[in-house]
C-alpha cells in the first residue's frame, strides 16, 4: 500500500480578534485575552491508499481543526498537506476534489432553503463531473446508494429526521467522486440505532469505492470500529499513533491508557470495573503545560516530564510521545 | 423497604396535533439507597419521567393518571407549596445543563446558603461551611475560596460538580439525574461516575441515573429499566439485563453497539426509526422494528415476570 494523504508539521494557531480599544486596552495593561491558541502543532502522518486513519481525543484537542486543515477548508499557520505528492491547498486556496468532508450535524452542513436534489448536484456539475440533463438520474442514483427513497429529491433538509440528513450529507461529499473523504464526528448526534444504521452504510460504501478516510470522533468504541490506524490527540498534538488493534489492546502512552480506562464499559457481571478515571482537568489550549502537556494529570510524571517535551517516536510499530513508553 | 414506588404513571402532553404519551402506564419501586438506570433513544420519555417524579411537567404537558409514593407520601395531586418544600431537601434533579440549576447572577456561596436556608435555619457561617464541605467532597479543589465565584467561573465539568453539590447539600433520599454527564468529555465524565456511585453508597441517597448509554448505566447501576415509546419495556438487574435481554428491543440496542462487534464488520441493525407518539402502532409500539413480530404482536403486549425481572412482549427472548 501507498500513502495517499500525507501531513508535514501541520500547525495552526488562533490569533484572538482585538478591536482598536482591545489593542490599545492591553498596551496599557488592561486584562485583554492577547494569547493564541494553539489548536494543532506540529502534526506529521501519512494515510495510506484505501486505509482509515481514526482521530480520537477529547473536545478542544484540535480534532477539527485538523480535519479541516486535511481537507482544504483551513489554511494552515505552516506545514503542509499533500495528496499524492500535490499541495492540497495553494495561494489559501483549495486545489482539488480529490478530497471530501462529511460532518458532525447535518442540519448546520445543509443550505436549509436548498432542495436535497440541488445540494447533491450543484458541486458535481460544477466540476463538470455530470450534465445537467443528466443530474436527475444522478441524483436518484446517489438516494438509493445511500439507502434513501429516490422521491425524497425534491425535499428540503427539514423534512428530514437526523439519520437522513446525514445519509444525505455523506450523499453530497460521495458524489464528487473523492477519494479521500474526512468524516469528523458524523454519528455523534444520532441515537445508538441510527447510529448502527450510518456506520454500517459508510462500511458499505467505503469499501465498494475503495475510499481512504480520516475518522474523528471521541468515542472511542465507534473509532476502534471503523479504523485500521489510530492517531491519539491531546492539546493539539498527536501523543500516540499506530496500528489500531495494537493501540486499544496495549497502548503505550498514559494518556491512552487513561482515556480507554475512563470509558465505561459494558459491564456484564458486577464484579468487573466499568471504569477508571485520569485525575485532573484539560489544560487551557492558551497555555499549554510546559514539557510533556500531559505531566499535571500524569500518574508516571517525573522532573524530566516538566521539563522536556518528548518527541514522537517509533516503539514497535506504533509512535509514541512519552519519555517512558 | 420502598423509598419510590411509581404505579401506572401516566404524563400526556395535550399539543393541537393530539394526545402525546409520552410516559404511558410506568411502573417501577426504588429502595434506599438503590442506584436505578433508565435508558432509551431520544423522546422515549425519559426526561418526561423524571419531571414528573419531581412535579416538574409543564402545560401542554400534565400526569393524565398513576400513582407516585415517596416515603409514604402520594405527589400525584399533592399540594404545590408541599411539593416545592419536598423539592430541593428530600428530591433533587441533576439535569444534562447545570445552567437550568444554577443561577448566573449570584455567586455559588450565596446559591448554596439560601438552598440550605430554604429549608431550615442556619447560620451564614454555618451554611458557608456546609457548602464548603460538599464542594471538596464533589471534587473541587480550594472550595473554601470557589464558593465566591459565579457559575461561568467554572468550567463545564466543574459546574456539573456544583449543581451535583448543590443536589446533595439538604441530604435527600433521592436524586434524580438527567443524562449528567452526557455533554462532558469522557475523562470528566468519569470522574463524576465515580463521585456519584461513592456518594451514593455512602450517604444511603438512592439515584436515578437517566441516560442514553447502556455502558455509563452499566457501570453504575444496581438495576435498569429499558424505555421505548414511553413505556418500560424491560426492567432488571443490570448485569441480567444485558446478558440476557429479554425484550428484542433491548437484545437490538445491545447488538448495535460497535463494541459488541468485530471491528470492521458490519453490525447488527435495528431497522427503521423510534415512532411517533402520535401515531403509534396498534399492540407492540416496537412491533414495525422487530424481527421477532408476528400476528400476535397487533395486540398490547402481555407483561412478562421472570424472578426479579420483567418485560413487554408477545415472545421474550429467554425461555
Ligand atoms: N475559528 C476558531 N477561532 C478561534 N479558536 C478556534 C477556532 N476553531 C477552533 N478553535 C480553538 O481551537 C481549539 C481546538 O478546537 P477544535 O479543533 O474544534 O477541537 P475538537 O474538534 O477536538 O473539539 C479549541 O481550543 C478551540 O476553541
Ligand atoms: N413540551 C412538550 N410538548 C409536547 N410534547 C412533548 C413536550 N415535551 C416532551 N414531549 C413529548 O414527550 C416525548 C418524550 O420526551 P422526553 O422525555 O424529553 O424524551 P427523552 O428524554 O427520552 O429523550 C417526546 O417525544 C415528545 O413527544
Ligand atoms: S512524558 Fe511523562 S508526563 Fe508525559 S505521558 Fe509520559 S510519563 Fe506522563
Ligand atoms: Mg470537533
Ligand atoms: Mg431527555
Amino acid at each position: 500500500m501507498t500513502d495517499i494523504v500525507a501531513a508535514t508539521a501541520l500547525t495552526r494557531r488562533f490569533d484572538p480578534h482585538l478591536s482598536i480599544g482591545d489593542r490599545i486596552a492591553a498596551a496599557f495593561g488592561a486584562r485583554v485575552e492577547t494569547r493564541a491558541v494553539h489548536a494543532v502543532t506540529d502534526v506529521s502522518f501519512t494515510i495510506r491508499s484505501n486505509e482509515t486513519l481514526g482521530l480520537v481525543g477529547e473536545s478542544g484537542c484540535g480534532k477539527s481543526t485538523l480535519g479541516r486543515l486535511v481537507a482544504g477548508i483551513l489554511g494552515p499557520t505552516s506545514g503542509s498537506i499533500a495528496i499524492d505528492g500535490a499541495p492540497v491547498m495553494r495561494r489559501g486556496r483549495k486545489t482539488t476534489t480529490r478530497i471530501q468532508t462529511v460532518f458532525q450535524d447535518p442540519f448546520a452542513s445543509l443550505n436549509p432553503r436548498r432542495r436535497i436534489d440541488a445540494t447533491i448536484s450543484e458541486g458535481p456539475i460544477a466540476h463538470g463531473l455530470v450534465t445537467r440533463a443528466a443530474a436527475p438520474a444522478f441524483v436518484a442514483d446517489w438516494l438509493a446508494r445511500v439507502g434513501l427513497d429516490p422521491a425524497v429529491a425534491t425535499r428540503f433538509p427539514h423534512q428530514f429526521s437526523g439519520g437522513q440528513r446525514q445519509r444525505v450529507a455523506i450523499a453530497r461529499a460521495l458524489a464528487m467522486k473523492p477519494d479521500i473523504l474526512v468524516c469528523d464526528e458524523p454519528v455523534a448526534s444520532l441515537d445508538v440505532s441510527i447510529q448502527a444504521q450510518v456506520l454500517n452504510l459508510f462500511l458499505d460504501l467505503r469499501a465498494a469505492l475503495g475510499l481512504t478516510c480520516l475518522f474523528i470522533s471521541h468515542d472511542l468504541s465507534v473509532v476502534r470500529h471503523v479504523s485500521d490506524r489510530v492517531a491519539i490527540m491531546y492539546l493539539g498534538r498527536i501523543v500516540e499513533i499506530g496500528p489500531a488493534a495494537l493501540v486499544y489492546a496495549a497502548p503505550r502512552h498514559p494518556y491512552t491508557q487513561g482515556l480507554l480506562d475512563s470509558v465505561p464499559k459494558l459491564r456484564l457481571d458486577a464484579d468487573a470495573v466499568g471504569f477508571r478515571p485520569i485525575a485532573g482537568e484539560l489544560p487551557s489550549p492558551l497555555s499549554p503545560p510546559s514539557g510533556c502537556a500531559f505531566h499535571p494529570r500524569c500518574p508516571r510524571a517525573t522532573d524530566l516530564c516538566r521539563r522536556e517535551r518528548p518527541e514522537l517516536a517509533a516503539h514497535g510499530a506504533t509512535d509514541v510521545a512519552c519519555h517512558y513508553a | 423497604m420502598t423509598l419510590l414506588d411509581v404505579t401506572d404513571l401516566r404524563t400526556h402532553f395535550f399539543t393541537r396535533a393530539g394526545v402525546a404519551r409520552a410516559v404511558d402506564g410506568v411502573s417501577f419501586s426504588l429502595a434506599p439507597g438503590e442506584i436505578l438506570g433508565l435508558v432509551g433513544e431520544s423522546g422515549s420519555g425519559k426526561s418526561v419521567t423524571g419531571f414528573s417524579l419531581i412535579g416538574l411537567v409543564d402545560p401542554p404537558g400534565r400526569i393524565a393518571g398513576g400513582s407516585i409514593r415517596f416515603d409514604g407520601q402520594e405527589l400525584v395531586g399533592m399540594a404545590p407549596d408541599r411539593l416545592r418544600a419536598l423539592r430541593g431537601r428530600r428530591i433533587a434533579m441533576v439535569f444534562q445543563d447545570p445552567q437550568a440549576t444554577l443561577n448566573p447572577v449570584l455567586t455559588i456561596g450565596t446559591q448554596m446558603a439560601l438552598a440550605l436556608q430554604a429549608h431550615g435555619r442556619v447560620t451564614d457561617r454555618a451554611a458557608a461551611d456546609r457548602a464548603t464541605a460538599m464542594l471538596t467532597r464533589v471534587g473541587i479543589p480550594e472550595a473554601a475560596t470557589r464558593l465566591n465565584n459565579y457559575p461561568h467561573e467554572f468550567s463545564g465539568g466543574m459546574r456539573q460538580r456544583v449543581a451535583i453539590a448543590m443536589a446533595l447539600l439538604n441530604g435527600p433520599d433521592l436524586i434524580v439525574a438527567d443524562e449528567p454527564t452526557t455533554a462532558l468529555d469522557v475523562s470528566i465524565q468519569a470522574q463524576i461516575l465515580a463521585e456519584m456511585k461513592a456518594l451514593a453508597r455512602d450517604s444511603g441517597t438512592a439515584l436515578i441515573w437517566i441516560s442514553h448509554d447502556l455502558a455509563t448505566v452499566s457501570s453504575l447501576a444496581d438495576r435498569v429499566l429499558v424505555m421505548y415509546a414511553g413505556r418500560i419495556v424491560e426492567s432488571g438487574p443490570v448485569g441480567a439485563v444485558l446478558r440476557a435481554p429479554l425484550h428484542p428491543y433491548t437484545r437490538g440496542l445491545l447488538d448495535s453497539l460497535p463494541a459488541m462487534a468485530q471491528p470492521g464488520q458490519r453490525l447488527a441493525q435495528i431497522p427503521g426509526s423510534a415512532p411517533s407518539l402520535l401515531a403509534l402502532p396498534q399492540g407492540c409500539p416496537f412491533a414495525p422494528r422487530c424481527a421477532h413480530a408476528d400476528a400476535a404482536c397487533t395486540a398490547p403486549p402481555p407483561r412478562v415476570e421472570r424472578a426479579d425481572r420483567h418485560a413487554l412482549c408477545h415472545h421474550p427472548l429467554a425461555p
